[in-house]
């Protein structure tokens, strides 16, 4: 699913962010990213949802090296891939609906089918009756609700979080947990990045530790085990 | 592919695209005027040209002695050197009443006295190549009557030729410098869009729309204000035109014939829209392809 190999991360003539990472994501998996802030989570996540090209090293998704892959591969291997942005990124000119139609309508997706898709999933976040909203007359938590429907609404194959349940309230958090571990069951393999370490203890799922740009696996094989897999 | 619809990026409300209809209107504008101006002077230089082809004069100097019937036998000697060429069509010589009469907005009476001397000019058309002609004109003159002067006007005509179509040149070296700035302007306003909508290009990109997804949305917006723009400039450029023919057409007639749009000339103005609005969409989307390619 997710295969690094010696990726290295440096933005310009700067130090190195992220130093020959090598791990391996199985299909279906689930893992949480912890880290101290400044650790490299975030680079790691743009890294695997396509959003940078690492300075060295390979990176395969889907089984296919991203780095072989023409612009327009490479779109739609994004279509697969779910993201959650730590500051959200909702589209101020769209309503609620339409932003989290977005990805359905990028891929071509018929008006009639995605409109009963995305108000299912609007009313499972609890947004039923925002349909219309303007993003910005939203609170924090409404708004991450409506960046995490938009990341699900696709069914991508990857799904990436950045501190997803970083603005909403334990009930809210526990119930967006919940999709997320029901996407998990569906086949979805979810990185999520946090800085709840309660939370991960809870769940229980294994956990990709970074720090200073290198990362250990707890709970589970070692990385570079599973790269060698 | 699913285009991009203009709620998913709404560049219409952006402040520079705003101007590019105007801007595209003002250059189609100067478009128009230099195409119209090209065809005048290829025109006038066609007139000019055409007029004059296939002819050509003798003069005769006056004699130092102005005795009329000399006068009628060097005449008579020199028509009868030119009937000799073959091609002529037509042979006529000026009389002095005809020469005075053109001398005097110049000479005013001064032109009608007797004692004023002239030449006696004979004009001469010929079939073929009146320059041929001349030459075997000349060279039979030469030995006949050596102070006659033979002149097939491609002296004065090639130089006036010459600046016309040096004009006309200019005239369509201004289309391509308003083609040029066109594309400037269109790729200024489209980096301003691009970069007043960044964050929603980088979002679609990272939900995976293709590069040509986002070009297509800005190509159709930039064709829209091309064409827009160019229609407004060409019915500004035929007003200007119609009150120009208008205001000084009847007192520039002799020098000046009025233009008589040909179709090439009514084709290339009604294609003057649609070639702005394609030079704004093809512009607007090599900008767009090449700064998405920036992009991881």
């Amino acid at each position: 699913m997710v295969r690094f190999e010696d990726v290295t991360l440096r933005y310009g003539q700067g130090p190195e962010i992220l130093t020959r990472l090598s791990f391996h994501l199985e299909p279906g998996s689930f893992h949480f990213l912890v880290g101290p802030s400044g650790a490299g989570k975030s680079s790691l996540l743009k890294l695997l949802y396509l959003g940078q090209q690492p300075s060295g090293g390979r990176i395969s998704l889907f089984g296919r090296d991203v780095a072989r892959l023409g612009r327009d591969q490479r779109a739609l291997l994004r279509r697969r891939i779910g993201v959650v942005f730590q500051d959200f990124r909702l589209v101020e000119h769209l309503s609620v609906f339409d932003n989290v139609a977005l990805p359905l309508r990028l891929a071509g997706e018929r008006e009639q089918g995605l409109r009963r898709k995305v108000e299912e999933l609007l009313s499972w976040v609890g947004l039923a009756e925002q349909l219309q909203a303007a993003p910005e007359t939203l609170s924090g938590g409404q708004q991450q609700r409506v960046a995490i429907a938009r990341a699900v609404v696709g069914r991508p194959n990857l799904l990436v979080a950045d501190e997803p349940t970083g603005n909403v309230d334990d009930r809210i958090g526990q119930r967006l947990m919940h999709l997320f571990q029901e996407l998990h069951r569906n086949g979805t393999t979810v990185v999520l990045a946090t800085h709840n370490e309660a939370m991960v203890r809870r769940l229980g799922q294994p956990v990709l530790r970074i720090d200073q740009g290198r990362l250990r696996l707890e709970g589970g094989s070692s990385p570079a085990e599973e790269a060698r897999e | 592919m699913r285009k991009l619809g203009r709620r998913d990026l709404p560049l219409s409300g952006d402040a520079s695209a705003r101007f590019l209809p105007w801007l595209i209107a003002f250059m189609v504008f100067l478009a128009a005027l230099a195409l119209v101006g090209a065809e005048a002077l290829r025109q006038t230089a066609e007139r000019w040209d055409g007029g004059l082809s296939g002819r050509f004069t003798v003069q005769l100097p006056p004699a130092a002695d102005p005795d009329p019937a000399a006068e009628e036998s060097r005449i008579d000697l020199v028509l009868a050197q030119l009937r000799g060429i073959q091609g002529i069509r037509e042979i006529e010589v000026l009389d002095r009443a005809a020469a005075a009469a053109l001398l005097e907005p110049w000479l005013g009476d001064a032109a009608a006295d007797p004692a004023l001397p002239l030449p006696v000019l004979i004009g001469v058309r010929h079939a073929g190549d009146a320059g041929r002609a001349a030459a075997e004109a000349r060279a039979r003159l030469a030995e006949a009557l050596p102070e006659a002067r033979v002149d097939d006007h491609r002296g004065w005509l090639g130089g006036l030729l010459d600046l016309t179509r040096g004009l006309e040149m200019l005239a369509l070296f201004l289309l391509l410098l308003v083609g040029a700035a066109a594309v400037v302007t269109v790729v200024f306003v489209t980096r301003t869009g691009l970069a007043v909508h960044r964050p929603v290009i980088e979002l679609l990109h990272l939900m995976g729309a293709r590069d040509g997804q986002v070009a297509g949305r800005f190509q159709a917006h930039a064709f829209r204000l091309g064409l827009a723009g160019g229609l407004l400039g060409l019915a500004a450029a035929g007003l200007c035109w119609l009150a120009l023919d208008w205001a000084v057409g009847p007192s520039t007639a002799a020098l000046l014939p009025p233009l008589r749009p040909g179709p090439r000339l009514l084709v290339s103005l009604a294609l003057l829209p649609l070639a702005a609005a394609l030079v704004a969409r093809t512009t607007a989307r090599i900008t767009v392809m090449r700064t998405l390619a920036r992009m991881p």
